[in-house]
């Protein structure tokens, strides 16, 4: 359609006017951390005497190194149990009609209203007797329950609208087992509902603060977000060093973002509008 | 009859499926160990006086549900509310407003809605501690200095209650606005071009398309935006743990505040329960109402 130069030249700028508001905050957030402690000019005006030292300290003085590690192995391990569960439910609720089967699928998707928040406090006790308060296990165990509705859901709606069922049917003319037309021919058809999954599941797990708070309080081994909570409490006032710490907690995850960005706009967009 | 025999016979004959039920176990045993029963106890605990280091817990009615209103778990059920009711209309109307844009022929589009949904991925309490250093208070945070520098008398925004609601909303829009506007932008993928410019060979305005043209088709992106943005300023935790821990006095509490105040800081486990419950009807009759409403405007147009 053919737009008058000056309406496009205003859109352009409302548009990257909009933007760079967006990126004045991250503007400040790094040129605080390349300062030195005590340099007090205020956050706007350009470091002069640019320094990563906040950085090295950050890495050394918190709990971050091994947070990392510690978010990445709850991260993972919740996905994967929760996307192979998930996975394996979804598919005989997607294709049987029976009752059961209907009623099962719904008795999941109630867990799409619940908030967490009124499991959560039940679940410390059992989390305590086993003896799992404090150890980052814990936290598997409630993600894997947590994240399973919205999972089923999305794989199941996916299998529903965009798996036909011819191809299993030829499968099992081809002498396949029912089992295996499910491994063979259904699971490799999901990859694209499954990209979904990991990446809602990963980042909302990822940056998640409430059941750590909760659940690993006091304990030795700690998420990022739990790490960076403990580190602004030692540090209240130390803005250049808490933003240093602040930038590598993200640095992860943006890193992740910038290479799949496009996967991961899709799969919020699509995921999300289920 | 054997009409329908028939049929399911071929359905059940063509979907392995059926047989493969078992498949569903160990999910389901995940979800009702780790979900509905520890949410069944937590409801059931709402109606008990139990705390931290008390004997078994008695049945005691609706007393947690009095005492937590008599104190100022209404005041801090307003403020979620309001919380929620200003962030849905913010997100929505700066999210629509940068996907409509955003759609248009911008060079580097692309760049620009990457930059905006990045906030997204990154941990709400980061942000909400990037947002508490740049409202901090007189002669520290980042805001202040550049009024220090202009001569302009300095705000104690967090200080403040109201100042302080604000940052908290700005923080929160901040980080989802970029949801919201990428979900629009799926949303404009669905109106098809050639429509659009029938209607602007007809005359029709800017606006005048957007409301008859675009409005129409988007209902559905519109329908989840605000149930996700009600949903998730209801739920409002990390920002407000991280900005204001509450404060000052208490003003900016919320009840997801209250609910871990109450559960780890005084051992409350009874009255932490009965406003987990107050949150989730709460979120279950407003998500209803409001998607009542969205589904019949939707059919409408």
């Amino acid at each position: 359609m053919k737009t008058s130069l000056s309406g496009r030249i205003g859109s352009h700028l409302a548009a990257y006017g909009s933007t760079a508001l967006f990126l004045l905050p991250v503007y400040i957030l790094i040129n605080l951390s390349i300062r030195p402690v005590g340099d007090l000019t205020p956050a706007f005006i350009p470091s002069s005497h640019a320094t990563l030292d906040n950085f090295v300290n950050a890495w050394t003085q918190s709990s971050l190194p091994g947070a990392i590690v510690t978010s990445i192995f709850v991260t993972v391990a919740a996905c994967a149990v929760v996307i192979v569960f998930a996975t394996m439910a979804a598919y005989p609720l997607a294709r049987s009609t029976s009752r059961l089967s209907n009623a099962t699928f719904y008795l999941f998707m109630v867990g799409l209203l619940l908030p967490f928040q009124l499991g959560l406090l039940p679940l410390y006790f059992q989390m305590r007797d086993l003896g799992l308060l404090g150890n980052p296990l814990s936290l598997v165990v409630v993600y894997a329950g947590v994240q399973m509705p919205f999972s089923i859901f999305l794989i199941t709606t996916f299998l529903r609208t965009g798996v036909p069922l011819e191809y299993e049917e030829a499968a099992r003319m081809d002498g396949c087992s029912n089992l295996g037309a499910f491994w063979r021919v259904v699971v490799p058809l999901l990859r694209p509902v499954i990209g979904t999954c990991v990446i809602l599941n990963g980042v909302s797990i990822w940056n998640d603060f409430f059941t750590p708070l909760i659940y690993l309080a006091g304990g030795q081994q700690v998420t990022i977000p739990m790490a960076i909570y403990q580190f602004v409490g030692q540090y209240s006032s130390n803005w250049p060093l808490i933003f240093a710490s602040l930038i590598i907690s993200m640095i992860p995850v943006l890193a992740l973002y910038l290479v799949f960005q496009r996967y991961v706009i899709q799969g919020f967009a699509g995921g999300l509008k289920g | 009859m054997p009409e329908t025999v028939r049929r399911t016979r071929m359905r059940s004959l063509r979907s392995p499926a059926r047989s493969l039920w078992w498949l569903a176990i160990p999910a389901a045993i995940v979800y009702l160990y780790v979900v509905l029963v520890p949410t069944a106890q937590g409801a059931y605990f709402s109606f008990t006086d139990w705390i931290a280091g008390g004997g078994a817990p008695n049945w005691v009615g609706l007393d947690n549900f009095v005492a937590v209103f008599a104190g100022d778990a209404g005041a801090a059920a307003g403020r979620t509310f309001a919380i929620a009711l200003i962030v849905v209309v913010i997100q929505n109307v700066v999210g629509l407003g940068l996907a409509l844009l955003l759609n248009g022929r911008i060079a580097g589009r692309n760049v620009l809605r990457t930059i905006v949904f990045a906030p997204m991925v990154v941990s709400a309490l980061v942000v909400g501690y990037l947002f508490k250093y740049i409202f901090g208070p007189p002669g520290s945070g980042g805001v202040n200095a550049v009024l220090a520098l202009l001569g302009a008398p300095q705000v104690d925004f967090l200080g403040d209650p109201t100042l302080a609601m604000g940052v908290i909303i700005l923080t929160i829009v901040w980080q989802f606005t970029g949801s919201t506007m990428v979900i629009y932008l799926a949303g404009l993928q669905g109106v098809p071009e050639e429509v659009n410019e029938a209607a602007a060979i007809d005359g029709a305005g800017y606006w005048k398309r957007f409301w008859y043209v675009t409005r129409p088709l988007l209902a559905p992106a519109i329908t989840i935006n605000l149930m996700l943005s009600l949903i998730g300023g209801l739920k409002i935790f990390d920002q407000i743990f991280a900005v204001t821990n509450g404060g000052p006095g208490g003003q900016t509490k919320t009840i997801s505040l209250m609910i871990y105040e109450y559960f780890s800081l005084f051992g409350y486990y009874g009255k932490a329960a009965a406003l987990a419950v107050v949150l989730a009807v709460a979120i279950g009759v407003l998500s209803f109402v409001q998607f009542s409403v969205l589904r019949r405007q939707e059919r409408q147009s």
